[in-house]
Parts: C-alpha cells; structure tokens; sequence
C-alpha cells in the first residue's frame, strides 16, 4: 500500500500566544510541535506499511520551520517526504489547503491518504474531507482501526456517545484518525541518521498557484475570548460551604 | 423574496438528535440579527415524523428530503442529496450542528458546491450588512471572527451548547412540512457501513445529562472516585471526568468530557479538582451553570465558573453530600 499522511506544524499546546499587529494572527514566534492526531496518523501508515509493504510519504505545507515535522517523520521511518514550503500557506483556508495539497500529488497514485482529524490550530476538521472530495476519493472521518479486505479497507469510525461503526469502502480513499488509534513510536537513533538521507521533494508556491483561488473565508479579527462571566466566590468553613451551595442548587439553580 | 436561512436538523433512525433544538435557536437568533427567513431540513428515509416535530417550532417551512439511500447515513448520499436541494433552493446560509456526522459530510458537501464551511462556531454577529461566525482557535486560547468572502450559500456549523436548544422558539400553528424526494444514483454511495454498536457495557451519553459531576487530577487516587460518586447519586446526575483520570483508567473513556471525549451543557456541572485545560473546556462550557471546586485559586477553571469555591475538594466534598441529603429528605 502507498499511503501518503498530511501533517502538520501548529503551535505547542502549552507555548503561550501572542497577537500580530492586525490582530489577524498571531506572532509567528512560538515553540511548534506537529499536531497530535498526525503523529496518531503516521504511526498508523507506518503500521500499515509493516503489514502490507508499500511506502509511506510524508507531506506538509507551510514556511522552513514545518519541515522539522517531516524530518521527525523521516526519522520515524517515513520513506520520504513532501514539502510545500512558503509562509503564504499558513494563512490558505481548509478548501484551499486541500487544494494545494492534491497539486502536489497529482502526479503519485496513492491508495491511501491519512490526515489528522483536525489541527489544533484552526480546527476547522475538514482538510481531509475536502481532499477526498477534490480527488473523487471515497472518505471515512474518525476513524480508530484499519484492516485490508479483498476488496478495499474495513474501518472503524469514532461516533458519538461511545458509538461506533464498521464501514467497508474502496481504495483508493482518504481517511481522517482519531488520537489513541495506537500507541506513538519514538524515532530511534538509526532512524534518525538515515532521515538525513532520505528524500525530501520541495513545492513552491509558484507551482500550486494555479490550482489555489482566494479564501473562501476570511479571519477579521482574532482575540483573547473575553471573561463573560460573573463568579461568585463562596467562602467559608467546609461545613458553611455545603449549606451556602445546597441553597445555590435550590434556590438559584433549581435542580434540588 | 427574502433571503432564507436553512438549519439542516440531524436525525438518527428518525429520532430528531437533541442537539437539533440549538441549531434551530441559532438559526432564530440570526433571524433575528438579519431579518432574513427560517427554515428547516431533515434528511433521510422515513423522517416525516421528526419533520413535524421541527414543524411546531418558529420556522417557516420544513422540508422532508426522503431517499431510500439516505438511510444508512453514508456521506457520499448524504452530500448529494443536499447539494440537490440547495441547488435548486439556493438559500443564504445553510446551518447545522457540529456533530461526528455533519463533520463526516459538511466539507464534501460545501467542496461539491464550491463553497465553504464555517465550522465549530460558538457565536454569531451581524456587522455593517456581513454576518460574522464567532469560533475557537488555538484550542480555544483565542477567538476569531470569521466572515465569508465566497457567494451563497454560505455554510456554517455550531458547536454542541453554542446556543440553548430551550430557547428554540415555538410557532404559533405548525409550519408547513413539504416531502422532497430527491434520486440518489447507482454508484454514488461507495461506503458500506455496518450496524452502530457500543465497545463499552453501560455505556453513557453524557450529552443527555442535565446534572454533571465531574472530577479531574485534583481527586489523587481512584479510590477517591467513590466520593465524587456519592455526590452525582444524590444530585442524579451523571458522573464524568477530564481526560487524564480516564487515561489512568480510573473511568471509562466513555465518561470523558473534552475536546476528544464528549462535549456537553447541562444545567449543572460540578466541576472536582479540575484545573481546566481548554481541551477540557471546549467539552462543557457551555453548561448552564458551573460549580468549581478547586484549591488553585488561579486555575482556568475559575474564568468560566458561576460559583466558585477555593479549597480542599476532600473537605468540602463529604459535608455537601450530607446537606443535599438532607435537603432531599425535606429538611
């Protein structure tokens, strides 16, 4: 199987963020980390490729900094790698970032496409759906278990309330992972050293230009969410606490 | 003719999801804010009778979008039927909740439209004559206006307690429900899918729950879980946790509230020795009203909370249990 992955850069989950001067972005100058469900969805390309032989190549589109997420897929055994390098692609849409990213494959037929289920920056949730769209491809969302069949791939989708489900579908077909669908490997030390040496394609903005158009949508204005919340404080010994907070569920939340 | 916002409803096996009644107060609060016209969707096969439940709220029309195929729910079907019907209705602003099914087929849907998808919203403004989506970014560290630089149809996606499905408004008389049969092609549905089962025993959906006691690091050992049991039994609540105590398997994930577990807004939600994480946040801030207990007088938790206490949960926890009790027995 060839399986091709979209990953990632996005802010660290805990790097504190700053405002840019048109309060549009933020500062490009934070600690960066690959999103969490697309190391989730390389290890499994990587687990399905130990399966089923095949190739595993890695893809990311944004400025120099993203390609550590592609090193450190290398490293953990991606075979080679996809860079769509400019600063420009940070700032695409959902519809757009699909579109540069099916360009650039355009001419590699995969039989699979794994991307994360949503980034932890915009969290739009809809990259991979897109894609698959844009491809004519079959896709399946949320996905926690993956098995060849005769006659394509049975998945497990992630509902809600603790439901799933089973879907066959055809390859070729894109798919989004869910966090937890295995447990992440670390990049060993040989690892590491061969990435150096593994192939690493760069894309130009020029070259995906045609295919991209303006957002579909537009950032006016990103903030801090303001407090909109009043709280009340309730002190006092334990004892008083409890009666001061039966009196709040009775009286004030009625649900006593 | 006045431009129309459309909330496409969810249904499961003709049972109208809960969730549904926010999108339809979203869609009144845009009313509202624009003056343009409500109506409402459900798609499936045999749906006439969550079409008339929708039909006694505020809207102005419903439409029933029937196909044998759009039963199992698949995303091929359910995308083509819809971009069917928005083809030919061309409304403003298509409307839906933020669930695992609208996440599975909105974007492809939108994509075959040439459109895009507003999702996760928590928010809605109307600013000089343009409608501007309010969403989390960042894991909801910031916030951001999103506005659409597209033509309509626009498409947009709340997230679960966006808006209060309570304040879904009634109509006077019932709304005219109108059956569309649309012809979903050989070929076009290439997912099978299986029967919906649950890998858990006793699974629970904590979506449904009005009353949430929920515990997060600050509880120390599983053994301490019972306590914060004791309290959900005499609320009546359900009992649910942060991501890391169901990591430890102190709970079943299935009680795990958050970004990657269930997000819910009950009318309470006790919040135990959770210190807030947005990923935690993002699952239940939309509760009703929120009760923290925490000793980190500085923890997030305290941003969102109605009420709050700063201290040991282990002190305040037991004598709490006693006082509801006694309350219950009419004291």
């Amino acid at each position: 199987m060839k399986i091709l992955v979209c990953m990632k850069q996005v802010p660290q989950k805990d790097a504190p963020l700053k405002l840019n001067d048109t309060g549009t972005w933020i500062r490009e100058d934070v600690a960066y980390e690959v999103n969490e469900p697309d190391a989730y969805a390389l290890e499994e390309a990587l687990r399905q490729r130990e399966k089923h032989k095949g190739e595993v190549v890695v893809i990311t589109s944004g400025p120099a900094r993203a390609q550590q997420v592609l090193r450190e897929a290398l490293a953990k055994g991606a075979d080679r790698a996809i860079h769509l390098e400019d600063e420009k692609f940070v700032g695409l849409d959902a519809f757009n970032t699909a579109k540069a990213l099916a360009a650039a494959i355009k001419d590699e037929p995969f039989d699979l496409i794994f991307t994360g289920l949503q980034s932890d920056d915009y969290g739009y949730a809809q990259t991979g759906v897109i894609l698959a769209d844009l491809l004519g491809w079959p896709h399946a969302t949320i996905i926690m278990q993956i098995e060849k069949t005769d006659s394509g791939i049975r998945v497990k989708r992630e509902l809600e309330a603790g439901f799933f489900q089973f879907v066959d579908m055809p390859l070729p077909a894109v798919l989004t992972i869910q966090s937890g669908i295995n447990k992440l490997r670390y990049a060993t030390l040989i690892g590491i050293k061969q990435a150096k040496n593994k192939p690493l394609r760069k894309v130009t903005l020029g070259e995906v230009l045609s295919a991209i158009g303006e957002n579909l949508q537009k950032i006016e204005r990103l903030y801090v969410p303001q407090k909109t919340k009043k709280t009340e404080v309730i002190e006092g010994p334990p004892a008083e606490v409890a009666k001061k907070l039966v009196d709040k569920l009775r009286n004030e939340l009625q649900v006593l | 003719m006045s431009d129309t916002i459309l909330v496409v409803v969810e249904q499961r096996e003709g049972k109208l999801n809960r969730v549904s009644w926010e999108t339809i107060a979203a869609g009144q609060a845009v009313a509202g804010a624009t003056g343009w016209t409500v109506e409402a969707a459900v798609a499936g096969s045999g749906i006439s009778s969550a079409a008339n439940e929708i039909a006694a709220k505020k809207v102005a029309r419903v439409y029933a979008i029937e196909a044998p195929r759009l039963e199992p729910y698949t995303p091929d079907a359910f995308a083509s039927a819809l971009k069917q019907f928005l083809t030919t209705k061309q409304p403003k602003l298509v409307l839906m909740p933020h669930t695992y099914q609208v996440r599975d087929f909105i974007p492809k849907l939108a994509t075959a439209m040439g459109r895009a998808v507003i999702s996760d919203c928590i928010g809605f403004k109307y600013e000089s004559g343009k409608p501007h989506f309010t969403r989390q970014m960042f894991q909801g560290k910031l916030v951001a206006d999103v506005s659409f630089s597209s033509d309509p149809p626009w498409f947009a996606t709340f997230q679960n307690g966006a808006f209060r499905g309570d304040q879904a408004e009634a109509g006077t008389a019932a709304a005219p429900v109108e059956t569309v049969r649309v012809e979903i092609a050989d070929g076009v549905v290439r997912n099978k899918p299986k029967e919906v089962f649950k890998e858990v025993k006793q699974a629970v959906d904590l979506t449904q729950a009005e009353i949430i006691v929920s515990v997060g690091r600050g509880i120390k050992e599983q053994k301490n879980i019972e306590m914060a049991k004791q309290l959900a039994d005499v609320l009546g609540g359900e009992l649910a946790a942060s991501r890391p105590i169901c990591d430890s398997g102190w709970l079943p994930m299935d009680r795990q509230v958050g970004s990657s577990g269930q997000t819910v807004a009950p009318k309470l939600y006790f919040a135990l020795g959770i210190s807030g994480a947005i990923q935690h946040i993002v699952g239940m801030k939309g509760s009703r009203a929120i009760i923290a207990v925490n000793k980190d007088s500085e923890a997030p938790i305290f941003e969102i909370a109605d009420y709050a206490v700063v201290g040991n949960l282990f002190d305040i926890v037991p004598p709490l249990i006693e006082e509801v009790k006694k309350t219950k027995a009419g004291g």
